[in-house]
């Protein structure tokens, strides 16, 4: 039963790094950018849970809603202000950029909200879990953050292919030049990628402060554990990226299971290996011609 | 890989490519002159690669290494342990470059070979009891050695993802040792095997250990890029697939470089640790090293071996400058990298070297008297390249 | 007043001076053919007028505005369309995706997707499948459509027969009067000058980025065309 339980809080834990890497997937689906302040700015989202929370002492729900607006307005202004120029000048500029973005931000949040650890308080809500069975019991927060997951992969992929933007955005990752000549102006469906993105990051953030303990350094870890969902998963695809973040949750949850120690060795090891055998990842986006 | 990006833009001097023209200026022997193919008019041209400034900045460079030569006799302990950071930017900054700004190839992990080189120190000096200067030499080949199989894995990712994925190797590594009770776990290790030596003279010892390192890896990274293998990257940076067409080994260069850089990285963990004898996993596969590396690299002036030694004394002076300014000091260092990269992708160097006519390491060719041009226009570094244009 | 007039127009493409003085004008309705060699200019005067290419001199006025100052998509807005060389359809959208990203900005008109749909059954046939998957022909048709869907006032068509069988060319070439029915006035750029002269009302030929010829298309001789086309003196 031990075995049952790891395995069910594993798969929580992979909707949790979906919502993780939707962000950084739909960045590099549409603009070929890798944020590498990506995790980072799931950390933002957290502090600005942390301002709404306890600082303001507004009720959980609206950190919910204000970390991704937040978000989602930097992220905005980020692309149009320094990313668009990145992308135009191509190579190796977008990740210096976003490595130097990730720098500031890390070193700002250590500015205003010191390097000690925090939580976002979240009550009866944090605690409350149903016994499914013996030694089989689900937290209520893990399965609601599991679920967000699942919802956000999935309204992402609604608004990609059912959207006027969604398809805008789809055109422009296919030939931006051609899509400019739609009339589609791709610095604007630029800046709304990358602000949907971010305010994915943003609700992810929220979810993160409330599971665990965190510093601004704690970003690192998650750059790295979203880039493993992304890759396990296949690059540009956000099924893929759901399917990565499930695999990699399990993975960990069931390394933890053998040693506490193994659990994120055990994941970063699994993804290496998919790298090995099956590089264009689990569920690649067919190649673009 | 575009050709247009001006990070890889900045990358050498601009050779001309075989496919340049007529007159064929891009002749690959070094310095020698050299005949055009015989379908086009026979046009002699006399390819040079030095320059007047480049033997005085060499000049220049060289009066400057012998001082520092004698640096153990000159300076207290603590400079010259600060001297030995100085050296240790320096070839880690010079390694990096290598893998970015002529690779092609933007690591976050080479924090992996650091912390290879510092428990070589540890392992094959205090656990196996070889002199603590063999270890780190011993250690620098190991990581070269453990740097073919993780580019199997790396190379399979691009571009940002290729960063990444360098990251989560080093991660792997710093893990792995922290599970290793034989070089002391999570808890580290103190370095003992210079134990014999008295502090004068081990502090000396490892201040010209550095400074040897430092010269070596830049003179190597000379060597390379004048090699073949340099202007095979220069043809990979234009245009990878027409390189590849043209016979050049795209990958295996790559691969060459990738080794030499994690061998840069591992000798620069293998002197910090020499240096402070104090041995960490968390702190020596830290990811702050790549970071340091990226600052030096891309303030100083990516692509070129220049460079990285301007950034490297910029990031090293500012380092003691703005530590009591805490956090700030690296938002603003962060700010630097996006203006840098932005809006003067050749960095500090490229400023000063006013477009690149001050070069100490010549590694591109320029052309004396070509007949058919006048020779005003030839006589500037470099404008023998018709299709760069621009000089940043 | 003429729908598109263009003065003395310089472009650079890249260090290459790709257009260094075209001039022409063009009323509204009916088709207007571009002609000349390889390296002409064509795609570049195309490009310049759609915004993709800059202005470096001379003057774009188009419907009354100056195109100069506009990007790319603010020219679709004032009903410029483009079907470029070589199609370009987004591969990894289906045709009817296409078609919605052609109407992203949609001018009132009465082209549409059930319209289209009537009008090229070839296109509606194959609406669900990836723009990657279909033939030449089947993506010029798509390509066209996917212009049309913004309700341009002018049409302008790179190189449509490049690459495609001649008996498919026709078809492309048949539709032409039925789009100009409807009021949207066509550009075409097209190497092959035959094709050109014979659905043209009105024909111009460039040459090293210059006008040399422009004149209405039953007037213009094919030897007076093929002289300008390659740069030769006039045969008489």
């Amino acid at each position: 039963m031990d075995w049952v339980n790891a395995l069910a809080q594993g798969a929580l834990l992979g909707g949790f790094y979906a919502l993780l890497a939707a962000g950084l997937s739909l960045m590099f689906g549409v603009m070929r950018i890798v944020n590498l302040a990506h995790g980072l700015l799931a950390v933002a989202g957290a502090y600005v849970g942390v301002v709404v929370v306890e600082d303001a002492g507004l009720p959980l729900w609206v950190a919910l809603v204000v970390a991704p607006l937040v978000l989602a307005g930097f992220g905005y202004l980020l692309q149009r202000g320094f990313l668009n120029r990145a992308v135009d000048l191509g190579g190796l500029v977008p990740v210096l950029v976003t490595f130097g973005v990730a720098v500031i931000l890390t070193n700002l949040l250590q500015e205003w909200f010191t390097a000690d650890s925090q939580s976002l308080r979240s009550g009866s809500f944090g605690t409350a879990s149903v016994q499914l069975a013996d030694g089989l019991s689900i937290g209520l927060l893990p399965a609601v953050t599991g679920l967000a997951g699942v919802l956000v992969v999935a309204a992402l992929q609604w608004f990609l292919a059912r959207t006027r933007s969604g398809r805008a955005m789809r055109a422009a990752s296919d030939d931006p030049e051609v899509a400019r000549l739609m009339g589609i102006n791709e610095k604007h469906v630029y800046a709304l990628a990358t602000a949907i993105a971010l305010a994915t990051v943003g609700l992810a953030g929220v979810f993160l402060g409330m599971r665990t303990q965190f510093t601004p350094g704690y970003g690192d870890l998650v750059l790295i554990f979203a880039f493993e969902a992304v890759i396990i998963g296949g690059l540009g695809s956000l099924w893929g990226t759901l399917l990565g973040g499930l695999v990699l949750g399990v993975t960990q949850s069931l390394g933890s299971q053998i040693d506490p120690a193994y659990g994120f060795l055990i994941g970063h090891l699994v993804f290496l290996a998919v790298l090995a055998v099956r590089p264009a990842g689990l569920l690649p986006k067919v190649a673009v011609a | 890989m575009s050709a247009q990006t001006p990070a890889q833009q900045s990358a050498t001097e601009p050779t001309p490519k075989p496919t340049a023209g007529s007159t064929a200026a891009a002749a690959p022997e070094k310095g020698g002159a050299h005949a055009a193919p015989s379908d086009t008019p026979t046009v002699r041209a006399r390819v040079r690669r030095a320059s007047l400034s480049s033997w005085i900045g060499a000049a220049v460079m060289l009066a400057v290494l012998a001082v520092l030569a004698m640096g153990p006799y000159v300076f207290d302990r603590g400079l010259q342990q600060r001297l030995v950071l100085l050296f240790a930017l320096v070839v880690m900054g010079t390694a990096w470059n290598l893998l970015a700004g002529y690779g092609g190839m933007v690591s976050i992990g080479q924090q992996a070979f650091v912390g290879l080189g510092a428990y070589g120190l540890v392992y094959f000096g205090d656990v196996l009891g070889l002199s603590p200067f063999v270890a780190i030499v011993v250690g620098v080949l190991v990581a070269g050695l453990v740097s073919i199989p993780i580019s199997w894995l790396t190379f399979r990712l691009v571009g940002g993802y290729f960063a990444i994925g360098t990251w989560v190797v080093a991660e792997v590594l710093r893990l792995v040792v922290a599970q290793t009770d034989a070089v002391g776990g999570g808890a580290g290790f103190t370095v003992r095997s210079f134990g014999g030596l008295d502090a004068v003279y081990r502090i000396a010892f490892v201040y010209w250990f550095g400074l040897a390192g430092a010269v070596v890896m830049v003179a190597a990274t000379y060597l390379l890029m004048r090699s073949r293998l340099g202007l095979g990257f220069t043809a990979i940076r234009d245009d990878a697939v027409a390189a590849a067409s043209l016979g050049v080994r795209v990958t295996l260069s790559k691969r060459i470089v990738y080794v030499v850089a994690a061998m840069g990285a591992a000798f620069g963990g293998g002197l910090t640790a020499a240096n402070t004898l104090r041995v960490q996993p968390d702190s020596a596969f830290s990811i702050s090293f790549t970071v340091a590396m990226i600052f030096v690299v891309v303030i100083g002036g990516i692509g070129s071996i220049e460079g990285p030694i301007v950034g490297a004394i910029v990031y090293w002076v500012l380092q003691d400058q703005l530590a009591q300014l805490g956090s700030w000091y690296l938002v603003i260092l962060g700010a630097i990298v996006i203006a840098v990269t932005l809006y003067a992708p050749r960095g500090l160097w490229g400023l000063v070297s006013r477009g690149g006519r001050l070069r100490p390491f010549p590694v591109g060719y320029r052309l004396l008297d070509l007949p058919s041009a006048p020779s005003r226009t030839t006589a500037a570094a470099g404008a023998a390249a018709p299709d760069t244009p621009e000089r940043n | 007043m003429s729908l598109l007039e263009i003065t003395d127009l310089r472009a650079r493409y890249g260090e290459f001076q790709a257009l260094s003085g075209v001039s022409l004008s063009m009323e509204e309705g009916g088709v207007l053919a571009v002609v000349g060699a390889n390296g002409a200019g064509k795609t570049t005067l195309l490009k310049t007028i759609a915004g993709i290419v800059p202005v470096a001199g001379g003057s774009v006025v188009f419907d009354g505005h100056d195109l100069a100052p506009l990007a790319a998509h603010q020219r679709t807005r004032l009903g410029i369309a483009v079907t470029p060389e070589g199609r370009r359809l987004f591969p990894n959208m289906t045709v009817e995706e296409n078609l919605l990203v052609g109407g992203h900005t949609r001018r009132p008109g009465v082209w549409g997707l059930e319209r289209l749909y009537d009008t090229f059954g070839v296109v509606g046939d194959i609406r669900a499948r990836l723009g990657r998957h279909l033939s030449g022909g089947q993506q010029q048709a798509v390509a066209i459509c996917r212009a049309l869907m913004s309700n341009p006032k002018l049409l302008m068509l790179d190189e449509v027969s490049l690459g495609l069988a001649p008996v498919v060319v026709d078809q492309i070439y048949a539709t032409l009067p039925t789009i100009t029915e409807q009021g949207t006035t066509v550009l075409l750029v097209e190497q092959d000058a035959g094709h050109a002269l014979a659905a043209s009302d009105h024909v111009v030929c460039l040459l090293e980025g210059r006008t040399v010829l422009s004149g209405p298309s039953d007037q213009v001789s094919r030897a007076d065309l093929a002289s300008a086309y390659f740069g030769l003196a006039p045969s008489h």
